[in-house]
């Protein structure tokens, strides 16, 4: 067991790297575990890392990449002080203090927490879904787009990243069927926009995928749509899911408050959870704003909420 | 680059493949990946640390397109084991170093 921590901060986007740098400039020493690597949004940097060219994040005129921004929070975090742990909490303790947090059978203990676990992209669990990942299914446009030079492929879901996607993917692509279960875009309106006046883009309405055909790789997929009930295979190679995604708060079942859906419920106007001492930021509390500078910024919250509430216990 | 690790080309790739006299692991990758920039460190320590077992090198497939095509690579980072010149195992997606050890491990010769 390593020696008790001020605070220790679960995550590291943009909510738990601004806590970190917030924390470890007041002098509190931080303990960053920030995940381990993975090719899922779950991992060290957070979302950002499975994206490209952020052009609205402020201070970047010229827009910066997402992976390099979140190297630069990290940089300044450790410039601080703080300190990392690249492996993933398997377990915690919040029921006395010190809080007790695992790495398996690793135990680091805390007077205080903040959360910022985030969230990451939900899949169609279909059967053959997971063998198909990397043979042409996908939940990372910019990791594996430019594979798919010259194919016709697909991208499921209606939201802002569903265009995004679609459109980053025509780029390569010969044709980008769009799958919407419903009969209208979920997405902004310019994105909406941009994706109407693509002529590279098909949009489906009503419709979803109900199977996944390939034995090597993705050669096509079974469309149902939902109007009428009727099914019609589309010949895709690619396969690109962006429904949605689930905040990573598994290991807080029963240990913090949270939302059916899953999203941790924090006071309002605050980042403080049910238990006091433990705070939450960023995605993992937030399924509204969705942004890396309001996960910034809640994390900046959470530095601050976390930093008063330990002088008062003192 | 850590010591040891091989950046492959076009020309060099079967080459250095078939002639290896350990495993050679060859990490396809781009500039533009995230998880690639993970998976990077995990594979210079295990390079660094197995280096009687296993050689690793690394493709970038923005500038060798035609190797990752012909290896079905439809995403990176993919990694693809490879011992005698055959293609033995292929790994997609970055993970803890743990997990790829695992993954590696019974491909690779045992004992020190």
């Amino acid at each position: 067991m390593s020696a008790q921590h001020k605070v220790i901060i679960i995550g590291s986007g943009p909510a738990g790297l601004t806590a970190a740098i917030y924390t470890a400039r007041a002098s509190l020493s931080p303990l960053v575990i920030e995940g381990e690597p993975s090719s899922t949004s779950d991992q060290p940097g957070g979302q950002l890392m499975l994206t490209t060219e952020i052009e609205n994040f402020p201070g970047f005129p010229e827009g910066i990449m997402g992976p390099e921004l979140m190297m630069n929070f990290r940089t300044q975090a450790a410039r601080f002080g703080a300190e990392f742990i690249t492996e993933k909490v398997t377990k915690v303790d919040f029921s006395s203090r010190p809080f007790k947090v695992w790495i398996r059978d690793q135990e680091h203990t805390a007077e205080s927490i903040i959360v910022a676990t985030g969230a990451q992209s939900l899949m169609l669990n279909l059967p053959r879904e997971s063998d198909l990942i990397g043979h042409g299914v996908s939940t990372c446009a910019t990791c594996d787009g430019f594979f798919f030079r010259n194919h016709e492929i697909a991208v499921v879901g209606g939201g802002d990243s569903a265009i995004e996607e679609a459109i980053f993917l025509t780029k390569f692509a010969t044709k980008v069927h769009l799958i919407v279960r419903r009969d209208a875009l979920r997405a902004s309106r310019i994105m909406q926009e941009r994706a109407l006046s693509n002529e590279k883009i098909q949009i489906h309405w009503n419709s979803q995928v109900t199977e996944l055909h390939g034995e090597a790789s993705l050669t096509s997929v079974t469309l149902k749509n939902n109007a009428d009930g009727t099914s019609a295979p589309l010949a895709v190679t690619g396969l690109f899911i962006a429904i949605g995604h689930k905040p990573n708060t598994s290991i807080f079942t029963g240990v913090l408050d949270m939302e059916e859906s899953g999203y941790l419920l924090t006071r309002e106007g605050s980042t403080y959870t049910n238990v006091d001492g433990v705070f939450a930021a960023g995605d993992v509390q937030d399924h509204v704003y969705r942004q890396a500078i309001t996960a910034a910024g809640s994390g900046c919250a959470a530095a601050i909420d976390c930093e008063r509430w330990l002088e008062g216990q003192h | 680059m850590a010591e040891g690790i091989v950046n492959l080309t076009s020309a060099t790739f079967d080459e250095v493949v078939n002639s290896s006299s350990k495993p050679i692991l060859v990490d396809f990758w781009a500039e533009w990946c995230g998880p690639c920039k993970q998976i990077a460190p995990i594979l210079e320590q295990i390079a660094s640390e197995n280096p009687e077992k296993i050689a690793i090198a690394k493709l970038n497939v923005d500038d060798y397109g035609d190797i990752a095509g012909r290896f079905n690579v439809m995403s990176i980072p993919t990694m693809l084991l490879f011992a005698d010149g055959e293609l033995k195992h292929k790994i997609v997606g970055a993970m803890p170093k743990g997990r790829m050890l695992e993954e590696l491990s019974p491909f690779l010769p045992a004992g020190q």
